[in-house]
């Protein structure tokens, strides 16, 4: 197979774009992927500060390194979890990448800093492990943004995230998630605005822009992630994508195109009803934030 | 050749030559899931992995979804 680009001897195909590519060419298509996603959904402006949320996983670890390829101010933001030896490896990687790198890394620990870990915030809570993680994720990002005078989050979310949680969404008819599952979630109601630079390239994209930049990822998958209801809904699309090269990409694009507003008046609705958490300052639908309920199930001191 | 997976970390002795789309076949793999890298680089469907080869089919799907 040869690079469609210079026709030399090509180390990755991505059949959706009928096209192989040498190594060097590779990373610019990454790239020029990522630069063609800030433009049209206008994510980041000139200027503008931006935190990154890095895990130490593949493509978090490849959007700081193509942001900073691109020439944005970006610094990263990682989260320890307290979830068992996953959590220190992440760490290691995240730092050691981080040291390759002029941007800073700020750092936030569950333990340490709030008192609790996601395991035991789960149980506690009784929710499943990654809804805990996402919704500490959530809180945590958007705190230390607002306290670091960043004007944007930008996530690792890529094109097969997005169309995983896509079709766990329409499988439920959540009109008021589809209704914010957006590329740019403008800030505004206490939230700083949310960018996902990754929408248009896949995991296995990110996987190979890491192996080809040299990018030491964790390449262990988190514990708690085991047999949940996402995986199942990638390896459902995987099984279509691979009988039909774009489908994934075409799911996703065209709901962008053709289906997303239909939704927008919901979610815009749900966001103007919040009001300020009684503990933290939050935008909460509640009197209390589900970031400060979980908090205190878990047994912490605030 | 020998094949390491992960997620469970495990190795296997496959007998070459074999394309590596032949090799994902045979071990039941779907190839939008995975890379496969013979020493450190990256290979494609097409390439012909021979007796000798170390090859990793390395899992490119997370599960996070927050």
């Amino acid at each position: 197979m040869k690079c469609r680009r210079c026709r030399g001897p090509a180390v990755i195909e991505v059949r959706r774009h009928n096209a192989g590519f040498c190594g060097s060419c590779f990373l610019r298509h990454c790239r020029e992927q990522v630069r063609r996603a800030i433009e049209d959904h206008r994510m980041i402006a000139e200027g503008e500060r931006v935190l990154v949320a890095v895990s130490g996983g593949k493509d978090s670890l490849a959007l700081w390194d193509i942001l900073e390829a691109l020439g944005y101010e970006a610094d990263g933001l990682y989260l320890g979890l307290g979830i068992g030896e996953y959590s220190p490896s992440s760490a290691a990687h995240t730092r050691a990448f981080a040291r390759r790198r002029a941007g800073r890394l700020v750092e936030i620990d569950l333990p340490t800093d709030l008192g609790f870990d996601i395991p035991t915030g789960s149980r506690a809570a009784n929710r499943v492990p990654c809804s805990a993680c996402g919704l500490s994720k959530r809180h945590l990002f958007n705190q230390a943004a607002t306290e670091g005078g960043y004007d944007v989050v930008a996530t690792g979310h890529n094109l097969d995230d997005e169309a995983a949680v896509l079709l766990g969404n329409v499988l439920r008819w959540n009109t008021e998630y589809l209704g914010r599952q957006l590329p740019v979630l403008p800030a505004g109601n206490g939230f700083v605005r949310k960018v996902k630079p990754l929408v248009r390239l896949g995991e296995r994209e990110m996987a190979a822009y890491c192996v080809l930049r040299g990018i030491d990822y964790i390449v262990e998958e988190c514990p708690m992630a085991e047999g949940n209801r996402h995986l199942g809904y990638k390896e459902a699309l995987n099984a279509i994508e691979e009988r039909s090269p774009g489908a994934k990409a075409a799911f996703y694009s065209e709901f962008l195109d053709k289906a997303a507003h239909l939704f927008a008046p919901g979610a815009a609705a749900a966001r103007a009803d919040l009001r300020s958490c009684g503990q933290c300052g939050a935008a909460t639908p509640g009197e209390v934030c589900a970031f400060c309920r979980l908090r205190a199930r878990a047994g912490a001191s605030s | 050749m020998k094949v390491l997976l992960r997620n469970p970390r495990r190795e296997l002795d496959v007998p070459g030559p074999l394309p590596v789309h032949a090799l994902l076949e045979r071990l039941e793999v779907n190839r939008e899931s995975v890379l496969v890298i013979r020493g450190d680089t990256l290979v494609t469907g097409d390439a012909v992995l021979d007796d000798a080869d170390v090859v990793e089919i390395r899992s490119v799907i997370s599960g996070g979804s927050g």
